[in-house]
């Protein structure tokens, strides 16, 4: 590769959706339309949006493959970059370096059963891989998708949760952490309601993304369930710049999540050091 | 080839060929001897290492990625890489592990990844390096492959003979360089200059066998307690990755100018709390042990580990000198590797 791997290409902003009160999405198209037609990206592998002057931040390509009208990122406010970003407007230029790092082992997942876990924000690592088996749906078997957030307010891709509860393909389960008035769904924290539904190990892979104190636990709940370290696949949120495996920030040991991750199994987390 | 340059030549030569391109030089400032772009009339020390390291010139301290201009009320920007421009850069003076440490960013800056500025700087980049005839007690070359009068990264090797140098050229574009004016027959100081080399290397102190540290570090992984006590005395300063010339970790950042921006890179501290922090407010190197053990496994494990084990270190010894509490990194890998016996 002889190229510049700092230089984004151009994008507009062609939607911007408020999510929560502090999450958006941005629906981006690259500028270079032969660019965009020629994009192509694995599921779970990220992007660098770019705020000219301000700077540049990771986000997970949330959109599917297999739907390329737009790249598809979903943004937490929580600093510089995101704070900017978050004052765009559909029109508006951002710069777009993707895609990058590994994404999900989508070829090892076929014939499975597929349970996905989300909370909170980590349901946007989800989404992609999650439309993505629903447009090959014939290529995967059962699939449960349990996402949670702290009350329906902080709930994301709100305007695609009753297309999704109404699948028949599909079983989808929402939770919130606590009653809430109006709220029909479940009540309860996210490894306690996975408990509660029990899918089966059997020929099954979990997919499980979101806050580490969630994660801790979910992971707990897999176990007692009795799925296997190489049955649970998370992906990684760690501390990125170069996100091409330079700068050196994003190391657990020998492994770099920007270009070895952010995907990994659990077993492949157990085998390196102890420092996520 | 070898020729001889007398000692009183030395600022003529930086005076031209600062002429045709940057010289990067050990120059004397109040009691301490720092790398600075030459400019005629400063004086080059060359009898101390510098406090230092020549890594500026492959890789400054801060470099412009990307220029973002905005002309007028258009929404779309301009956006260009802005690669150093091409010119020869002559490192004169420097010690052979601060040549030596450059060489550590190949493997990873010009290995799956092309980095174009590094890229080109590297390639314009020519390094005159010192003999070291007197080993200070902080320095450790040898126990990482190194040597007082070693030649990777070296363009032309300078011996310190009487009156003088010999001026040794290792790489084709050192040999051009010694067509100067400047220089003049080394005759039978060659001989001399052999002489030198074989006490400079004669005078290094024993060497570490550093072989088992990758596994050994690793195995301390866990242990809490160990790293407590190495970095017990570390204020997480950083002092030690900017002296470094090996260090190559980075930021990236936007200096907005108005109608214009910059992307741009700096040196970037790994033994800083916010390193590592991520938006969640989670930090998987909350405390100096975790950054320190990082720091050292990173040099003396991980990247010998995917590096086909060289050691990312070239022993000059300045994060042991420079280090306002004395941690001493050839400690820490000792008690790793001596650990249980
Ligand atoms: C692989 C990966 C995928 C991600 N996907 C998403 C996503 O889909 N949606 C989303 O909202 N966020 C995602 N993040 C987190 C997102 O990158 C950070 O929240 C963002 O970079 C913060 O930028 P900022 O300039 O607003 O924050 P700053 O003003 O720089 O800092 C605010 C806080 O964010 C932390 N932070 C800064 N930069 C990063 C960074 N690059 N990575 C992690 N933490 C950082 C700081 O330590 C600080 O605690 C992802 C991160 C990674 C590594
Ligand atoms: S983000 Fe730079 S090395 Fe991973």
């Amino acid at each position: 590769m002889n190229q510049n791997p700092y230089l984004p290409e151009l994008a507009t902003l062609v939607e911007v959706i408020e999510e929560t009160p502090n999450i958006k999405t941005f629906r981006v198209v690259l500028d270079d339309e032969e660019k965009m037609r020629n994009f192509t990206f694995r599921p779970g592998q990220v992007g660098q949006l770019s705020v000219f002057g301000v700077g540049e931040s990771t986000f997970v390509i949330n959109s599917s493959p297999t739907r390329m009208d737009y790249l598809q990122f979903s943004v937490m406010r929580v600093g510089e970059v995101t704070t900017r970003l978050h004052q765009l407007q559909a029109g508006d230029k951002v710069g777009v370096r993707a895609p990058l790092g590994n994404g999900f082992p989508v070829e090892d997942m076929r014939g499975k059963n597929i349970v996905f876990i989300g909370g909170g924000i980590g349901m946007a690592p989800l989404r992609t891989l999650f439309l993505y088996m629903l447009d090959n749906r014939a290529d995967f078997g059962d699939i449960t998708l349990l996402y949670g957030a702290r009350t329906p307010v902080d709930m994301t891709y709100k305007a695609e949760l009753p297309e999704w509860l109404g699948r028949s393909d599909v079983r989808t389960v929402l939770t919130v952490d606590a009653e809430y008035p109006g709220w029909e769904h479940r009540v309860g924290l996210i490894p306690n309601v996975l408990l509660d539904l029990a899918p089966s190990p059997e020929n099954a892979v979990a997919v499980t993304c979101g806050p580490p104190i969630m994660i801790k636990f979910t992971l707990q709940a897999l176990k007692k369930l009795g799925f296997e370290d190489d049955q649970i696949i998370t992906t990684l949120e760690k501390r990125m710049k170069c996100g091409v495996g330079l700068c050196g920030r994003c190391n657990i040991g020998t492994k770099y999540v920007c270009v070895d991750g952010p995907v990994f199994t659990y077993a492949q987390l157990k085998a390196l050091p102890s420092e996520l | 080839m070898d020729r001889f340059l007398a000692a009183s030549q030395l600022t003529a030569l930086a005076d031209d060929l600062a002429q045709t391109g940057p010289v990067l030089a050990p120059i004397a400032e109040g009691g301490s001897v720092v790398f600075r772009w030459y400019r005629p009339g400063m004086r080059i020390e060359l009898s101390r290492m510098a406090s230092t390291s020549p890594k500026a010139a492959t890789f400054p301290q801060t470099e412009p990625l990307l220029a973002v201009r905005r002309e007028g009320e258009a929404k779309t920007p301009t956006v260009e890489a802005t690669l150093p421009p091409r010119s020869r850069t002559v490192v004169l003076g420097c010690r052979p592990c601060g040549a030596r440490g450059k060489e550590i960013f190949g493997p990873v800056f010009l290995g799956g990844v092309h980095d174009p500025y590094f890229a080109r700087r590297r390639e314009d980049a020519l390094f005159m390096a010192v003999v070291c005839t007197r080993p200070e007690t902080t320095c450790f070359c040898t126990s990482v492959g190194g040597g007082p009068a070693d030649t990777v990264g070296v363009d032309v090797l300078l011996i310190p003979v009487e009156g003088g140098f010999v001026a040794r050229s290792v790489t084709a574009a050192g040999e051009k360089v010694l067509a100067h004016a400047l220089f003049a027959e080394a005759g039978a100081r060659s001989a001399e200059a052999d002489a030198v080399i074989a006490k400079a290397n004669a005078a290094m102190p024993p060497q570490d066998d550093f072989r088992t540290a990758p596994e050994k570090l690793l195995a301390r992984f866990d242990d809490k307690d160990f790293w407590e006590r190495q970095s017990a005395k570390c204020i997480s300063c950083g002092a030690c990755t900017y002296m470094c010339p090996t260090c190559y970790c980075f930021n990236i950042t936007d200096d907005d100018l108005g109608l214009e921006s910059r992307r741009i890179r700096t040196w970037d501290n790994c033994m800083s709390y916010l390193f590592t922090l991520e938006g969640s407010g989670h930090n998987p190197r909350p405390t100096k042990a975790h950054r320190l053990k990082n720091r050292v496994s990173h040099k003396f494990s991980y990247y010998p580990t995917i590096h086909s084990g060289t050691i990312a270190c070239c022993g000059c010894g300045r994060c042991i000198k420079h280090c306002p509490v004395g941690v001493d990194i050839r400690a820490i890998v000792r008690a790793a590797q001596e650990y249980g016996g």
